[in-house]
């Protein structure tokens, strides 16, 4: 401890490069905890649904709709226990700048499926009784301010119009991947709507074994082979995982050419740290005539490079931590669930630390084996 | 015994492929107490000579001693913490550290002692007040003038009651009248204090403080004067 006011007082040597440096540090590391969290983000929305529930599309996109009579087919193969259907309405609130995943569901067979979707019983009951409302995740009851009994109306994109909603229920996910910013509203109103009833965009089938979901898969595809409206049919993870892999090739720029930009910001930081430790070498002679041992100088110049590259991180890493659930994060929608995990936060540590070692490590060794009396004749 | 003995000392420099001899078998001894001035012409060997007692630099063959220890044979470590105990070394550049106050720069010494944080406030204090500067405690270099730099270097110096008081060229920086300050200070440690100090000077009005001067001339011992017995070849 006594040493402390040294090390302290060398920070303070030059204030603006120390708290640039230090800066520097919680950027490249404020950079790397987020663009690290897109990845895990992306990933564990692939890791979402169980593989008891499958997922039925028509073979030639998710934008070609299926027959809704396909419903009562599937529902009657061995080993479905349940079934639903969900349609993509990509309706917009407002000026539609924050955007929000709504789609139309069979309500009652949808709820009893994902148990994850959970709300209290009244609200649930209201909602499967109102032809016309909907229920929300609780991250858009906060984001717009909206209030539960309000009547909220989206403008159709896909189906044009002015759709108005009551919020007759507020959801929070118990997995976090299923997203809390979406609205979910009731089928039948939809069909109504766009005058175009029997049709599904997708159907969801619960089953009893997952270990038969392949074969499952492949009966009710094969069941549609020959149909107007041929079907593909995996396991929800299959199909998270497939729009997860549509964010792949981003998710790999996002990562290299990110990393490439931190660990840029790190070599400059790291230099700048060096250089700190060079314009002193008179000063670590005249210490080690005074007395001080080689190691304490090591330990020294290390601990200043440890102080630089650690508050840097608590900086960046926390800031990182705090500001995203503070500011209810979702990547405009297309990340539910984004948050910095613990192992990034960890990860973000080992990167602090490497950063002390890359930068100190040198001067420290340097000045522990300084020779003095050139040093001193330097100096003199 | 003298407190510093140099015996049969040999050091040569390597500078590119040229091998420069400062010392062929210099022997030499300071007693303790005294105030010794080494004066000679540049590359005369004053400042190695310095060094080689401190410690700071070895000798390429024979004994450098300092209170019986052989500092020529210590190890790096040894001869660090060696030196915090019984070496007080004070530059011509005074060499403070510009980011510590007066205080805490003559606190630097004792840093590396078991003294508590009280008794080495105490020590400070009594070490500023010996050079005059109690009242500076809390200045930094850069509000300091020139001689009371020096005096805080010295303090820096006297703070851990080292054996002997190593000095290169003090007043080297230094107006006339500075300069003259520090030599009284000098002098007053040498008599009140019974500290022995070695000081490399050009200027002869400052040997003439000290009670023996020695002249090296091409790293040999050439005269060796005392102040109170005249001169002795």
């Amino acid at each position: 401890m006594k040493y402390l006011r040294l090390v302290v007082a060398n920070l303070g040597r030059h204030k603006l490069r120390t708290i640039l440096t230090i800066l520097s540090v919680a950027l490249a590391l404020f950079l790397f905890a987020s663009l690290r969290s897109v990845t895990t983000t992306l990933a564990a929305t692939a890791q979402f649904g169980g593989a008891r529930r499958l997922v039925t599309l028509n073979a030639t996109g998710l934008v070609f709709p299926l027959p809704l009579a396909y419903g009562n087919r599937i529902k009657a193969m061995p080993h479905v226990t349940g079934l639903s259907w969900a349609n993509w309405f990509g309706g917009k609130y407002g000026d539609g700048k924050r955007f929000f995943a709504n789609f139309a569901v069979d309500a009652e067979s949808y709820l009893a499926i994902y148990p994850e979707i959970v709300m209290p019983e009244d609200q649930k009951q209201a909602f499967l009784k109102d032809r016309t409302g909907a229920i929300i995740g609780r991250r858009l009851l906060t984001q717009f301010g909206w209030k539960l009994g309000q009547n909220v109306t989206l403008q159709g994109t896909i189906f044009p119009g002015d759709w108005t909603f009551t919020i007759d229920g507020v959801y929070t996910p118990t997995d976090p991947a299923i997203g809390d910013d979406v609205l979910i509203f009731h089928h039948d109103y939809f069909d109504e709507r766009i005058g175009r009833a029997g049709i599904a965009g997708w159907y969801i089938a619960e089953i009893d074994d997952p270990s038969r979901a392949p074969a499952i898969a492949k009966s009710i595809d094969d069941m549609f082979r020959n149909s107007s409206s041929p079907t593909k049919t995996g396991t929800e993870r299959e199909f998270q995982a497939s729009f997860a892999t549509m964010w792949g090739n981003v998710s790999f720029l996002m990562s290299t050419i990110g990393l490439a930009v931190v660990f840029a910001i790190l070599l400059v930081t790291a230099n700048a740290m060096m250089m700190s430790a060079r314009e002193r070498t008179g000063e670590i002679a005249v210490l080690k005539t005074v007395g001080f041992s080689d190691r304490l100088l090591f330990a020294l110049v290390m601990v200043e490079a440890g102080a630089l590259a650690l508050t840097g991180a608590v900086l960046g890493l926390g800031g990182a931590k705090l500001l995203y659930p503070a500011i209810n994060f979702n990547g405009a929608g297309f990340l539910p669930g984004f948050t910095v995990t613990t192992s990034t936060v960890i990860l973000g540590v080992l990167v602090a630390v490497g950063l002390m070692l890359a930068s100190g490590l040198v001067p420290a060794l340097r000045a522990a084996r300084l020779p003095v009396v050139q040093a001193l004749r330097h100096v003199e | 015994m003298a407190l510093v003995e140099i015996r049969d000392v040999y050091k040569s420099f390597q500078r590119d492929s040229q091998r420069i001899d400062v010392f062929t078998g210099l022997t030499l001894d300071i007693e303790a107490g005294s105030f010794t001035a080494l004066m000679g012409p540049s590359g005369s060997g004053k400042s190695t000579l310095l060094n080689l007692i401190a410690g700071l630099d070895k000798p390429t063959r024979g004994l450098v001693s300092v209170g019986g220890k052989h500092v020529s044979e210590m190890t790096s470590g040894q001869l660090a913490a060696w030196r915090a105990r019984n070496i007080g070394f004070v530059f011509q550049s005074f060499n403070l550290l510009p980011v510590l106050t007066a205080y805490q720069n003559v606190e630097l010494p004792l840093l590396l002692t078991k003294l508590s944080g009280k008794d080495r406030s105490e020590r400070v204090k009594i070490a500023l007040d010996v050079v005059g500067l109690a009242d500076r405690a809390d200045h930094y270099p850069r509000q300091l003038s020139g001689g009371q730099e020096q005096r805080t270097a010295i303090a820096r110096a006297i703070v851990a009651d080292p054996t002997v008081m190593l000095l290169d060229e003090p007043t080297g920086q230094l107006d006339a009248k500075s300069s003259q300050e520090v030599l009284t200070l000098l002098q007053r440690l040498n008599n009140e204090f019974k500290k022995t100090i070695v000081i490399v000077t050009h200027d002869a009005h400052a040997a003439e403080r000290a009670k023996m001067t020695l002249h090296l001339e091409k790293g040999d011992l050439i005269e060796k004067r005392s102040a109170v017995a005249g001169a002795a070849r």
